[in-house]
């Protein structure tokens, strides 16, 4: 097989068929960790590995696929604070400071979401990791400093205990539409 | 579905399971013989890096391996809930909730509200009749938190 049997080709929308949806099915739950990967997802659903490589860079490129990637378990790397910090945020300055937010090196995720008045007021949730409680604090004090008056209120939420860690299980339907 | 059966212990690492874990939190390239061209790139042969990553993903040091889909434009709902669950029941209520396969991954949290999960459903209409299942079968309210905007998605464990 030469390199150009895996090249992209023009993206033709985010649309996907029955044949992606397929991929996506036989991926959800992991890659083969084999040599030639899109052959062995091939041969589970029929397909050529051609076909199953070209088609998983074209949903990379529409973002369907974030990455390919290698999720570890936070915990077993070292990484034993894990905070999910919340803040109350201003209405009108969240999208300015989220995305400052966001930009912080120590935050993974960063999402605005709906308060739950009157007992939950957090608007903006950031994650941050350490390899100590002090560690996650520090970045917490940065990201505090950084945010000002504009923020109410915060909490940082530790996780102390994994309960369930699958990754999403898409069981993806035939499209409806037509 | 066991509620406690991660493993918390910190892996013993070398610097080639570091450099691979490192490097493919940054993603597989998607084009032929991909870990080929990773493993050329740490100078390790491919036969050696592909037995690394299983053994990493067999002991859990890896939760998984491959593809992140997102959810929604897969056409799917997505959201972040939480409940708030005495103590003594909490277990009971983890098994409760875990057992919906619509849970993608669960924490349990430091705060009045102490069970954090998130949600992937085939269609968005779907969240809201699976939280309604989880408020009944067993008998908490959940709260839904579903984002309102993202603004970032990227995470990175150096090791």
């Amino acid at each position: 097989m030469s390199d150009s049997t895996c090249q992209s080709e023009p993206s033709t929308g985010a649309v996907l068929d029955e044949q992606d949806r397929a991929i996506v099915l036989a991926t959800q739950s992991g890659l083969p960790l084999v040599s030639d990967p899109w052959a062995a997802v091939g041969q589970q659903i029929g397909m050529s590995a051609e076909d199953v490589c070209r088609r998983m860079q074209r949903m990379q490129e529409i973002g369907v696929i974030r990455r390919i990637a290698a999720v570890p378990n936070h915990y077993r790397l070292g990484y034993v604070a894990n905070g999910m910090t919340v803040w109350d945020i201003e209405d009108d300055k969240i999208d300015r400071l989220g995305r400052e937010v966001a930009r912080h090196p120590g935050v993974s995720h960063c999402y605005r979401r709906p308060r739950h008045l009157p007992k939950w007021p957090y608007n903006l949730f950031a994650m941050l990791h350490g390899r100590s409680r002090e560690e996650v604090e520090r970045q917490a004090e940065e990201l505090a400093a950084l945010l000002g008056h504009a923020s109410r209120d915060h909490l940082i939420l530790y996780s102390s205990r994994i309960l369930k860690k699958t990754g999403l299980r898409l069981a993806v339907d035939s499209p409806e539409r037509t | 579905m066991s509620a406690s059966t991660t493993k918390h212990d910190i892996a013993e690492l070398d610097d080639i399971d570091r450099q691979i874990i490192n490097r493919l939190q940054d993603g597989l390239p998607i084009v032929e013989a991909p870990f080929a061209v990773v493993a050329q790139e740490l100078g390790i042969e491919e036969r050696r890096l592909l037995e690394r990553l299983n053994d990493l993903r067999e002991s859990g040091v890896l939760s998984r391996f491959g593809p992140m889909y997102h959810a929604e434009r897969l056409g799917g709902g997505l959201t972040l809930a939480a409940m708030s669950i005495p103590d003594i029941y909490f277990n009971a209520v983890a098994e409760q909730v875990n057992a919906f396969a619509e849970v993608a991954h669960n924490y349990r949290r430091e705060h009045r509200l102490n069970m954090w999960f998130v949600l992937a459903t085939e269609t968005p209409e779907r969240i809201l009749e699976v939280i309604a299942a989880i408020e009944s079968a067993t008998g908490y309210p959940v709260y839904n938190m579903p984002k309102q905007e993202e603004f970032h998605v990227r995470l990175y464990l150096p090791v």
